[in-house]
């Protein structure tokens, strides 16, 4: 409906002001009176505590308090404890130990942190930090995912007597492997997926103000969820959940690690509250990349055998996951019944043996980022596919084509229950194909190699899962003035909700676009019942909940109309904004001031037009947003750099609110897929567990540069048919699709060499190692 | 970042003054090292001598047959300078592919060379290209100018007041860029002066470097060819965890040849 309505590609609302300087984040937060916080950090990667002292940081000019953990723990403060059910085949339980906020007996990775340094100035509180005397006996560590479990490796928890959580496995192996060991062909990959740091534009920060009056403790915080935050920071703090209020304004970038359970920021409020002073808490760069959350970091050995015809009989699948120090609030659930449930992904295989050993070790805890597990489980299958490719002498896409699951098979039960509800993996791949000129690759490739060049082209499959928590409120009411707002328990954080939100109401109820006003981010005003936004969730939770809420409206309004109009409300209809009884109609504007004025309304009706809506899908009616990328790359093959030439994306998403906002979202999961499997990686030093790479001097962002323009489409044709929208998710596809489509493309070039596979990050020294390893194997 | 005293002497005189007289004083140009080893509080200077405001170390001049570049001179504006341009392309080049746009706008080529980080970029060229280092008591050849890892022939309180380049007859400069600082992974600045081939490099080892072999087989013959055979050894080099010293080794014979073949 309209140019501003659902399907238009609006542009966004929240634009100009992010861009033109008029954003408000947590940093522009500034409380009269606030004293400033800083924390005292380990050194090292493992080491026992044997003693605090604060009392030269105490005499440090400007210095108001110092706090340990024993200080928080005396007030209240609870450690983390984690909810995650995992056993092993025995039905032993997973061991995850309590994570203390602020430890004082042992520090567990380099950055982790110990005590906490108020002062009038930031300044001050640093120079107080450094004087915070910690007197430590370092331990050996471990950072190496592979190694963490070795029987030798330095243990985290020796009550545990091990770094291994738990070995969970889905079935007995037995059978598959037999599958295997008959199997005409039989494929494996050893994978590493690697590291990353998330690296928000925004770094963390926290300010904290407490009411002695109301007894309310008012926390200012980057966030992706509101009420979940607060729901579990009041749980930390020890205090009932309307004594604290969550505020976020605007956050710079979020990819997962937002809504966490940061042990900063419950120390900041807990110091608010202890003091009578507000608290702030300006993490810097540095901070960030010691102490938020990291991503990733598997690795996976795979096995497949396969039939005569290529298709798939059997795999095996065995994942180690790095979840650093402690558990992170979803580190060891990611492969497991987070994200990584999506295995075998989008291809139709029954038998299925799948391993999981989370392990601790001393590096900084991990947990979701975009995509959390969804794109660690399609590198899996993809790999295994181009794999299966080179064993059975069929095309990549054939190969693909043999095992993607038919339309007709859907609804299709996975191995891992999960429903796929619509989607066309093989017509979706087809369209990428003929999209990307997979036919004029030929002639492409022999135009590079006069350049001196080594073309290749990949091709990646994907099916991801979206909807997270089964739950979501959306609140729609409509202003006397004819106006209306959205009170979201969703969270924008650069999303463009402003924009689709107003799209869609002015859709559903005629109110102009521009008359449409989003309200977020305060627990005062965000319904009870609002979880947030992170798994791709937003428009199929938070969505469906607005249109339910339209359509209270629209049932109310009715009644109102009816009464206006003197009809039956039975004769009222409603169409693009207004209420009509035969010839005669009033607007919903008309309809919203009378609502507005009882002495106009039906006896007994409460005055005003605001709806709310508590949305509870089916747990498993979650969506699959799935697609194909092809990456085409240059590679030069004396330095090993490669160059993205051309990167076509197909994504079915269902129905597409705004082609804008979509495709920005491709754009931006394409980026930072590359971003892993070009230039990002976490490296730890492995003799002292220090973080290697520790700044954006080190770690390599993507760049501009390394794209080329891209072009995304949309196959529309299978709306999702488990919400009112038939919407998908759409946040996550493009990091589930980027790495392998571009590993694909560059192992496709350097076939001339025989080369199979690259680890990534695929840095130039790789790529050429690649090649100079293969040309002595062959001269040998 | 710790409090200091701020100086904006207005002369080169004023400033060595400073320096002279206070002990843990540091000259500072663009800052690109010294403002983020400040703010990491991994320095804390107790005054810092800030050498932007003093217009005898600012421009770019022709002096004869040489080209001499002032001290304060941002890469920006090397980069861009018609009289480089055309005098030594290879150095405005070279001046382009300085980390990125703020720092290309705010860097200098005093301050780089002062700070002599081994990745740095100018030293291949200043090495490369046979210049000399004018400082507010001498001249210093380039070759003689850096000395290792951070250092140089500059005593304490001798300030760079520019560097005086002779324009080759061809020179090209190849870089292999760091993926996440811009930094050299690999420079390769190769300058022909008549039958005399320089070859510099920097990012490759502690300090930057001339590459003997190569200077002597592409002397003999300058073309690509003459660098068959001729390799770097990767025992001098540095091994981190974006290039082995292998990979450093083998870039380095890449590049040269590339920059041999953009000048043949």
């Amino acid at each position: 409906m309209g140019q501003f309505g659902i399907g238009q590609p609006v542009r966004r609302k929240e634009d100009i002001r992010l861009l033109t300087g008029k954003g408000r984040y947590t940093d522009d937060v500034h409380v009269d009176g606030q004293v400033w916080a800083a924390f005292v950090r380990s050194p090292h990667a493992h080491a026992d505590i044997r003693g605090i002292d604060i009392a030269a940081a105490l005499e440090s000019p400007g210095v108001t308090h110092v706090f340990t953990g024993a200080d928080l723990e005396a007030g209240g403060v609870q450690p983390l404890l984690y909810d995650l059910p995992f056993k092993d085949r025995n039905g032993k339980p997973m061991f995850k130990p309590a994570r203390r906020i602020l430890p004082t007996d042992r520090a567990r990775f380099g950055g982790e942190p110990l005590a906490l340094v108020l002062a009038e100035t930031a300044e001050q509180a640093k120079a107080g930090a450094e004087l915070v005397e910690i007197d430590f006996e370092p331990l050996p560590c471990v950072t190496s995912t592979a190694r963490a479990g070795d029987p030798d490796a330095p243990v985290l928890y020796p009550e545990h007597g091990s770094n291994v959580a738990v070995h969970w496995e889905n079935r007995a192996p037995d059978e598959i492997d037999a599958l295997i060991a008959g199997a005409a062909h039989k494929v494996s990959v050893d994978l590493v997926n690697n590291r990353l740091v998330v690296a928000p534009m925004e770094p963390r920060c926290a300010v904290a103000d407490y009411d002695a009056a109301s007894d309310v403790i008012t926390l200012y915080t980057p966030t992706q969820g509101i009420m979940t935050m607060q729901t579990a920071f009041a749980a930390l703090l020890n205090i009932p959940k309307n004594k604290l209020r969550i505020v976020a304004q605007d956050v710079g970038g979020g990819f997962g690690i937002r809504s966490k359970r940061y042990p900063e920021s419950i120390a900041v409020a807990w110091a608010a509250k202890k003091i009578g002073r507000p608290v702030k808490w300006r993490g810097d760069r540095s901070e960030t990349f010691v102490s938020d959350y990291h991503g990733r970091d598997q690795v996976n050995h795979a096995v497949m055998g396969l039939d005569r015809d290529g298709r798939v009989l059997a795999l095996r699948l065995e994942t180690i996951v790095n979840v650093g120090g402690y558990c992170g609030d979803n580190g060891p659930r990611l492969p497991i019944d987070g994200g990584g449930r999506i295995i075998p992904c989008g291809y139709d295989i029954e038998k299925f043996y799948f391993s999981v050993k989370p392990v601790y070790t001393n590096t900084v805890p991990t947990d979701t980022y975009r995509g959390a597990g969804r794109p660690e489980a399609n590198f899996i299958m993809e790999r295994l596919m181009d794999a299966a490719a080179d064993a059975t002498g069929l095309s990549r896409i054939e190969v693909r084509r043999r095992n993607l699951i038919p339309t007709s098979k859907l609804p299709y039960r996975t191995q891992m229950d999960f429903v796929y509800d619509s989607g066309d993996f093989i017509g979706t791949m087809d369209m990428t194909v003929k999209e990307a000129d997979w036919d004029g690759f030929a002639a492409r490739r022999a135009e590079s190699e006069k350049r001196g060049k080594l073309r290749g082209i990949g091709i990646a499959s994907f099916v991801e899962q979206a909807g997270g928590r089964p739950t979501e409120e959306m609140r729609v009411k409509l202003e006397a003035d004819g106006s209306a707002t959205v009170y979201a328990g969703t969270f924008s954080h650069g999303q463009g909700h402003e924009t689709v939100y107003a799209q869609m109401v002015e859709d559903f109820l005629g109110i102009p676009f521009d008359q449409v006003k989003l309200v977020q981010g305060d627990s005062d005003t965000t319904p009870v019942g609002g979880i947030g936004t992170f798994g791709s969730r937003s428009s199929m939770m938070g969505g469906v909940a607005i249109r339910r809420s339209c359509n209270q409206i629209i049932i109310k309004g009715k009644r109102i109309a009816a009464h206006l109009l003197q009809a039956e409300e039975s004769q009222v209809r409603f169409e693009e904004g207004l209420f009509k009884v035969n010839v005669s109609s009033v607007s919903i504007q008309e309809v919203a001031r009378a609502a507005a004025d009882p002495s106009k309304l039906p006896e007994g009706m409460k005055a005003g037009l605001d709806e709310n809506y508590l949305f509870e899908r089916e747990p498993d009616a979650m969506n699959f947003p799935n697609g194909c990328h092809i990456c085409e790359v240059e590679v030069d093959p004396d330095l090993g750099i490669v160059q993205i030439v051309k990167y076509t994306a197909v994504d079915d998403c269902g129905v597409v609110l705004n082609p804008l906002l979509v495709h920005g979202q491709v754009y931006g999961g394409v980026a930072q897929g590359i971003g892993q499997a070009l230039t990002e990686d976490a490296v730890y030093d492995e003799t002292s567990g220090q973080l290697l790479a520790g700044s954006f001097m080190d770690y390599g962002m993507p760049r501009a540069h390394h794209f080329p323009h891209m072009v995304a489409h949309f196959n529309e044709s299978q709306p999702c048919k488990t919400n009112d929208l038939g919407v998908k998710g759409a946040g996550e596809a493009g990091a589930c699709g980027a790495p392998p489509a571009f590993v694909s493309a560059v192992v496709d070039a350097l076939s001339p060499y025989g080369v199979k596979h690259i680890d990534m990050p695929l840095t130039p020294e790789r790529v050429w190692r690649a090649i100079a390893d293969a040309k002595s194997k062959r001269a040998a | 970042m710790l409090d200091f005293t701020y100086h904006r002497p207005a002369s080169v005189a004023d400033a060595a003054k400073i320096v002279g007289e206070i002990e843990d004083a540091k000259l500072m140009a663009g800052g690109m090292t010294l403002i983020p080893t400040m703010k990491q509080r991994l320095a804390s200077p107790s005054d810092i001598v800030d050498l932007g405001r003093i217009p005898e170390l600012k421009g770019i001049r022709r002096d004869g047959a040489d080209l001499v570049i002032g001290a304060m001179t941002r890469h920006a504006d090397v980069a861009s300078s018609a009289l480089v341009r055309e005098a030594i392309p290879a150095l405005a080049s070279l001046a382009g592919q300085i980390g990125d746009p703020a720092v290309r706008h705010r860097g200098t080529i005093g301050g780089s060379i002062s700070n002599a980080d081994p990745a740095a970029d100018y030293p291949a060229g200043v090495v490369g290209l046979d210049a000399v280092v004018e400082t507010n008591q001498r001249q210093i050849a380039a070759d003689d100018f850096f000395t290792g890892l951070f250092d140089t022939a500059l005593e304490p309180g001798e300030i760079v007041t520019g560097v005086r380049f002779r324009a080759p007859d061809a020179a090209n400069y190849q870089k292999l860029r760091h993926p996440a600082s811009g930094y050299a992974v690999v420079g390769v600045m190769v300058a022909r002066f008549g039958s005399n081939i320089r070859v510099a490099i920097t990012g490759a080892g502690p300090s930057v470097f001339r590459a003997m072999e190569m200077e002597a087989a592409l002397s003999a013959k300058f073309a690509v060819e003459s660098l068959a055979g001729v390799s770097i050894d990767a025992a001098d080099l540095l091994s981190d965890m974006h290039a082995s010293a292998d990979y450093r080794a083998h870039v380095v014979g890449v590049l040269a040849k590339r920059a041999v073949a953009a000048i043949s």
